[in-house]
């Protein structure tokens, strides 16, 4: 009898609830194309093949996190519908897949396509076509323009809030530096140095040597005799892996132990400090926003656990120490936080204006403190960074959580 | 020069010589039904559509002038990405920094490419074969960098590229932008294709062919052929740069990394495909290039690339002349049946 009683209870109050209810939630249920009571179809576009194929595991990834969120129920009650496409990194084959994605699978929005030059392809027509071009994989400065392109987002955080970081701490601990800077000759190498020259601000005459190199050089060693021959005691090495593993080696084969600032691209103990020589490598200076899997002290880190479980389950041939797997899942979990915020109003107007209050919100696979903030005029989820020190065979995090805002 | 001597014409000879005077052309009632099938083809079909289909169109366009350097002179080229881009940032520039009309930058930028292909056809006259596949090779290569510099970055936007405004139909046509591009692209294809057949056809054109069949026996006939070959250079690189030109425009966007080594091998394909020296067969190759990759990322994502090259096998197996065999295939079936 109470078992029934209570039962009945409930019903009524549901009954009640959903009376009460009802006349509001259908007004509220609001879709553009892409959206139904059953499905969100969300559009990507990622390089499977060419040049870039090695990204295109972030595609895999939040295939298999979606994946993971349908098992569980959906984002209230709606399945997600992923469909992504590949582009090989070439913009006008980009062109073809977001028109693809929006004129012919009508999907609701393109989140995370990958690259700078795809997504500068396809940035006037997402907004002419009014589409959100959410939380783009590229740390070009440009995606935080609110207003002229309001329909565009970034995600993580941008070349140039990282070298305006370093150049706070410069500034802040040693004023009276010599700086030497080492710079790819590309839109990325661009960004950081730009970051690194506004961070400076008047006090720019600190740069005393600079060198840039191209990707199509062998070896970027005479750049750096160069630069040791100036007299500099703070290096920025804003490099890819590559050359970035180079640089260190050659510093330590010469005896040149300026303080060095290594960009967050190269930060990988896997793929950059191991090669060049835990020897050379310590010391270094970097910024971090995700937590490394490799790294140890994450061992009992709940979010970690959460992430390698992902792993393990959802995305078995994942490779655990790629970084590309956690940027995926940290922006995936962001994608459907701004989903779930949207409930039953799935507009694309409203994606955006969701995705443009999210506040202080922390994904399991950012370092703790880092959270992400946006807002009308801040199209910028990730502006903080944390530094770090290369200590034997890992970073170790060292002082407060540092902000810094940059538009494009 | 040889290889086209001895792998194309020599086996698909026999077969052609029934109708040899149109050889690199279709019949007139195939024409005919074709055009009628593009004209209205648009008002049946989404933008998107329209879209790829205008692709398909551009890059028929450069697949095109390379047969008439290959197909037609004999000499190989590696090389069309870097016309194809120099075409592109010519118009894109033009719009961009000169706000020049976008028709007008079409033949600008076929002049300007002519200039630049009749001059690499210099250096080229003295290669021949494989070694001038490798030099042409060596400018798609150097391309995308050249792109980059910074002297030109002020007005190339370096590695940001270019963002292009598309047209609007003219006099008020209430037709969208894309089905307006398509009409104009068609048009200026249709103006390149009825050129080049005619070229093919004319004076030049079988001057050209001598030199592919024999370069000695051309030139004691009288045949100059320094001129001869450097012009097919400049031609089919002035072509190429249209298409570049009417590529960015659809695109709204040039930036190095479209024009790399990939696409020249992309138009080398598409020819191959599409049978080397026949013209119309420059469209199926281009087909073949636009819509088979997005066949092969259907079977499987992560070996797309694979099963891109079991199709291209396949094809290639099959019908090794291309599209040219099938059409000869189809065509004397159906004489057959109108025969009994």
């Amino acid at each position: 009898m109470p078992a029934i009683a209570s039962r009945v209870a409930t019903l009524s109050t549901v009954l009640a609830l959903s009376v009460a209810t009802s006349g509001a939630a259908l007004a509220q249920k609001k879709y553009d194309p892409g959206a139904t009571d059953t499905e969100i179809k969300i559009g990507n576009i990622m390089p499977y093949s060419g040049p870039a194929s090695a990204y295109g595991v972030i595609g895999k990834t939040e295939a298999a996190y979606f994946k993971k969120i349908n098992a569980e129920g959906g984002i209230n009650g709606r399945k997600i519908n992923f469909i992504s496409y590949d582009d090989a990194y070439s913009p006008p084959k980009t062109v073809e897949q977001a028109r693809k994605l929006v004129e012919s699978d009508e999907v609701l929005f393109i989140f995370n396509s990958l690259g700078t030059p795809p997504n500068s392809a396809i940035h006037k027509y997402m907004n002419s076509k009014k589409v959100p071009q959410l939380f783009v994989a590229t740390g070009a400065t440009k995606w935080n323009d609110p207003k002229n392109f309001p329909w565009t987002m970034g995600w993580q955080p941008n070349y140039q809030s990282e070298t305006q970081i370093y150049a706070k701490y410069i500034l802040k601990n040693m004023p009276n530096a010599k700086i030497a800077v080492m710079y790819q000759n590309d839109d990325y190498g661009k960004d950081y140095l730009k970051g690194l020259l506004d961070g400076l601000g008047a006090k720019k005459t600190m740069i005393i040597a600079e060198e840039s190199f191209e990707t199509s050089e062998p070896t970027i060693d005479s750049h750096i005799v160069k630069l040791k021959a100036s007299g500099a005691d703070v290096f920025i090495n804003i490099a890819t892996p590559k050359f970035a593993a180079q640089a260190i080696k050659k510093m330590g084969e010469i005896g040149w132990k300026p303080t060095h600032f290594l960009n967050n691209v190269s930060a990988s103990v896997g793929s950059v400090l191991k090669p060049a020589g835990y020897d050379n490598s310590q010391g270094i200076i970097s910024a971090a926003y995700l937590k490394d899997p490799s790294d140890p002290q994450w061992n009992n880190d709940k979010g970690m656990k959460d992430y390698l479980a992902f792993l393990a389950k959802d995305f078995p041939e994942g490779d655990k120490l790629d970084n590309s797997s956690v940027v995926a899942y940290g922006v995936a979990q962001t994608m459907v936080e701004v989903l779930k915020k949207c409930g039953d109003n799935l507009t694309r107007e409203n994606i955006m204006k969701q995705a443009a209050s999210l506040k202080d919100f922390n994904t399991e696979v950012l370092l703790p403190g880092i959270k992400i903030n946006t807002s009308a005029t801040d199209f910028a989820p990730i502006s903080q960074l944390q530094l770090m020190k290369f200590k034997g065979e890992k970073w170790e995090l060292f002082g407060d959580i540092i902000s810094a805002d940059t538009s494009g | 020069m040889s290889t086209v001597q001895e792998s194309v014409p020599a086996a698909a000879v026999p077969t052609v010589n029934a109708t040899a005077r149109k050889s690199s052309t279709l019949g007139r009632t195939t024409s005919l039904i074709v055009l009628a099938v593009m004209l209205i083809m648009p008002l049946f079909v989404r933008n998107f559509i329209i879209f790829q289909v205008t692709m398909v169109l551009i890059y028929g366009i450069a697949v095109l002038a390379l047969n008439i350097l290959t197909g037609g002179s004999g000499q190989f080229s590696l090389g069309q990405s870097a016309f194809f881009a120099i075409g592109a940032y010519a118009a894109a520039i033009l719009i961009e920094h000169g706000n020049v009309n976008y028709a007008l930058t079409l033949p600008i930028a076929g002049v300007i490419c002519f200039i630049f292909g009749f001059l690499f056809g210099f250096p080229a006259l003295r290669l021949s074969g494989i070694y001038l596949a490798l030099a042409t090779y060596a400018l798609a290569v150097a391309m995308p960098q050249l792109l980059k510099l910074g002297v030109i970055e002020h007005w190339t936007g370096g590695v940001q590229g270019l963002v292009v405004t598309k047209p609007d139909a003219p006099f008020g046509l209430p037709i969208s932008q894309d089905m307006w591009l398509y009409y104009f692209t068609l048009a200026v294809t249709l103006a390149i294709y009825i050129a080049s057949t005619n070229l093919l056809k004319s004076r030049s054109g079988r001057a050209m062919m001598a030199i592919r069949d024999n370069e000695i026996a051309a030139s004691a006939m009288g045949v100059d052929i320094s001129l001869y070959k450097t012009l097919a250079f400049g031609i089919s690189a002035g072509i190429t740069g249209v298409a570049g030109a009417l590529g960015a425009i659809a695109v709204q966007f040039v930036a190095p990394d479209s024009y790399t080594f990939t696409l020249a091998i992309a138009l080398f394909l598409g020819m191959v495909v599409g049978g080397v020296g026949w013209l119309p067969g420059s469209f199926a190759g281009a087909a073949f290039i636009v819509f088979v990759p997005n066949i092969a990322e259907g079977i499987s994502k992560g070996l797309s690339g694979a099963f891109f090259g079991v199709l291209l096998f396949i094809v290639i197996y099959l019908v090794p002349h291309g599209a040219r065999q099938v059409a000869i295939l189809a065509e004397s079936l159906f004489n057959k049946m109108k025969k009994p």
